[in-house]
């Protein structure tokens, strides 16, 4: 299983697509992100753990510029983030994100929060968008509430309905800021189920998250922040069960 | 698991005393000494006041006659309406083309009421707007199919009150939505031009600009420039209502989560899609209650051009009051007024609460 799992699925060249190079940020004086140095292959599938406070999810925010950088380097698919409208906005297209609190766009239906990106941004035809997103959503099994309001369903099934209107988009990288924290915990195994089939099928995958088990399952790397900095990061099951760092072992005999 | 036990259980009728009109005359009106002391009294004045007001109103009233009969009653003079019912409503239009601000006003009623229903809201209904318009401007003014030409100083009563605020709100309300989003632009040049703009329009009364528009206006234009008086008027309307617009639906804006940016900006959205599609549709709904209330008091304020000699509906009923014949009939044109005005507000706020309901969609 776990084999398999961490195998690149067949026909996918291994190409860098997330390249970040010694990147610092600050929030005013607060040095929150430092030296930040990070590249991802395409298929790969990253979690990032670490106690909060450690920049973890201010990271990923960076890599879809929801946060900006203010040295160093990050480049997405091949496009360098700078303040060049156009560019953020095309990478933002390649970047699916999934948030702890959904953010569904709550006045409109199920199926049009699915068909509104792949409309607006990729211009699809509406009748195309609208057969792609119910194909999502019976993907992440919520097709039956199509016609529903986000207010209407549950937070495990919202979240899925987040994860299904990211991949309407197709993108090359899906990123994760802890989407199960704000779940109630029967909700938590529904959500992990839909991005364990995500791994799966290749998708690149970057996951902030307190789940040490899909860590384990699902990661080919896991990658261990505090205070801003990377302190370590290695495969699932040396990172586990022989950490190298005092930081690590500590937050792992907190978490585990 | 055991079966919740009121499914099984017998139901039982709550006591009398709690259910039906005794139930609800104990818990609303005699449910302690002071509320049973209030609603006595209150029963007691209504008792001495409302007989001798439906006598006045209806039993001893005249509603067709003419002035003269009037002197002799005790009750309301309602004859003092439709006879003096053209120039009320229509003020200074010439004898015989009161038939055009007629047709225009039931054609302007009868498209808002038409617009009322959302599935109608597409394009289509756009061109109906605009060629409808069309008409209107041209009923109003004439000077083509034998219609002879009526200048806007002439145009009074009910027609020049739903015509100021009719465009007052249309024009103002996207103006308004503008000036909030520009308030919070992060350009700077056009945020304090945005918050100038609000806070002068909004540290003046309506009155001055009013007046501004109708007298120092005019000293700035060239020589023989002039504009309508009518339409400066408008404009200064709708400037004023507009500065206040903004502030609400800045309320509005604020009240959205950040998440609702962040989603929108994740899924690649520029910033003009991310407003329409995301920000503002739900920003807007937050603030229709108090849009509406600025919505109606610049209904109510269109009466206000009356210092700047325009002959809105307040003003040609003044001026039928003023006529000898009809003297001492105010009471009578003032209800009347009053219920006129009350039908058109208490109609867009019943609108408006339609239409929260219809957008709301349980968040």
């Amino acid at each position: 299983m776990t084999d398999k799992l961490k195998n690149n699925p067949v026909g996918q060249e291994n190409k860098t697509i997330i390249d970040i190079r010694g990147m610092h940020k600050w929030f005013g004086d607060f040095h929150v992100l430092s030296d930040i140095n990070l590249e991802v292959q395409s298929g790969e599938r990253i979690v990032i753990c670490g106690p909060s406070g450690s920049g973890k999810s201010t990271l990923i925010r960076c890599i879809n510029r929801l946060e900006e950088h203010q040295r160093g380097q990050i480049v997405v698919n091949g496009t360098e983030l700078t303040n060049d409208i156009k560019n953020i906005e095309k990478v933002r297209a390649e970047v699916g994100m999934v948030f702890q609190h959904f953010n569904l766009f709550p006045h409109l239906t199920i199926l049009d929060n699915l068909t509104l990106g792949p409309i607006w941004v990729r211009k699809t035809p509406k009748k195309e968008a609208e057969e792609a997103a119910m194909m999502y959503l019976e993907k992440v099994q919520i097709a039956e509430q199509a016609k529903k309001f986000p207010g209407q369903l549950s937070g495990g099934q919202q979240q899925r309905v987040a994860i299904a209107r990211s991949l309407c988009m197709n993108p090359q990288v899906m990123l994760f800021d802890e989407p199960t924290s704000a779940l109630d915990p029967e909700m938590i195994k529904e959500v992990l189920d839909v991005m364990i089939d995500l791994a799966e099928e290749g998708m690149t995958m970057l996951v902030v998250t307190h789940e040490m088990g899909f860590a384990e399952k699902v990661a080919d790397r896991v990658m261990f922040m505090d205070y801003g900095e990377i302190v370590e990061q290695n495969s699932p099951d040396v990172f586990f069960a022989n950490p190298q760092h005092e930081r690590t072992k500590l937050f792992l005999s907190q978490i585990l | 698991m055991t079966q919740p036990t009121t499914a099984r259980r017998e139901q039982l009728k709550p006591p009398v005393s709690q259910i039906g009109v005794v139930g609800w005359l104990n818990a609303n009106l005699f449910n302690s000494w002071y509320n049973t002391a209030f609603t006595i009294v209150i029963a007691a004045v209504l008792f001495w006041l409302i007989p001798p007001l439906f006598r006045w109103t209806f039993i001893d009233s005249l509603w067709f006659s003419s002035s003269e009969a009037c002197r002799d009653i005790d009750g309301a003079c309602w004859s003092f309406i439709p006879n003096n019912i053209r120039f009320i409503f229509f003020g200074f239009f010439p004898e015989g083309q009161a038939w055009r601000p007629a047709l225009a006003m039931f054609l302007l009623l009868a498209l808002v009421i038409y617009s009322k229903e959302r599935t109608r809201w597409k394009k289509s209904l756009g061109w109906i707007w605009a060629a409808s318009l069309i008409v209107m401007g041209t009923l109003m003014y004439g000077g083509i199919f034998g219609m002879p030409v009526v200048e806007t100083s002439q145009w009074s009563g009910l027609p020049l009150t739903l015509m100021l605020s009719f465009f007052g709100m249309v024009a103002a309300y996207p103006l308004g939505v503008m000036l909030a989003l520009g308030r919070r632009s992060k350009m700077p040049a056009i945020k304090t031009l945005c918050v100038v703009y609000i806070e002068m329009i909004r540290g003046v009364p309506l009155i001055s600009l009013l007046f501004m528009s109708s007298i120092m206006f005019p000293l700035f234009l060239p020589e023989g420039v002039t504009i309508d008086k009518v339409l400066r008027a408008q404009i200064a309307i709708i400037l004023f209502t507009a500065a206040y617009i903004a502030e609400v639906v800045r309320g509005g804006l604020q009240a959205m989560p950040r998440g609702q940016y962040e989603a929108a900006d994740s899924l690649g959205l520029t910033y003009n899609q991310t407003m329409r599609l995301i920000i503002l549709p739900q920003a807007l709904k937050i603030v229709i209650p108090p849009t509406v209330g600025i919505l109606l008091s610049a209904f109510k304020d269109t009466s206000l051009v009356v210092i700047i000699a325009l002959y809105d509906v307040l003003k040609t009923t003044k001026v039928a009051l003023s006529n000898p014949k009809w003297t001492g009939y105010s009471t009578e044109g003032y209800i009347f007024l009053a219920l006129l005005y009350f039908i058109f507000c208490y109609a867009m706020s019943s609108y408006s609460r339609r239409l929260e309901k219809e957008f709301d969609t349980g968040h």
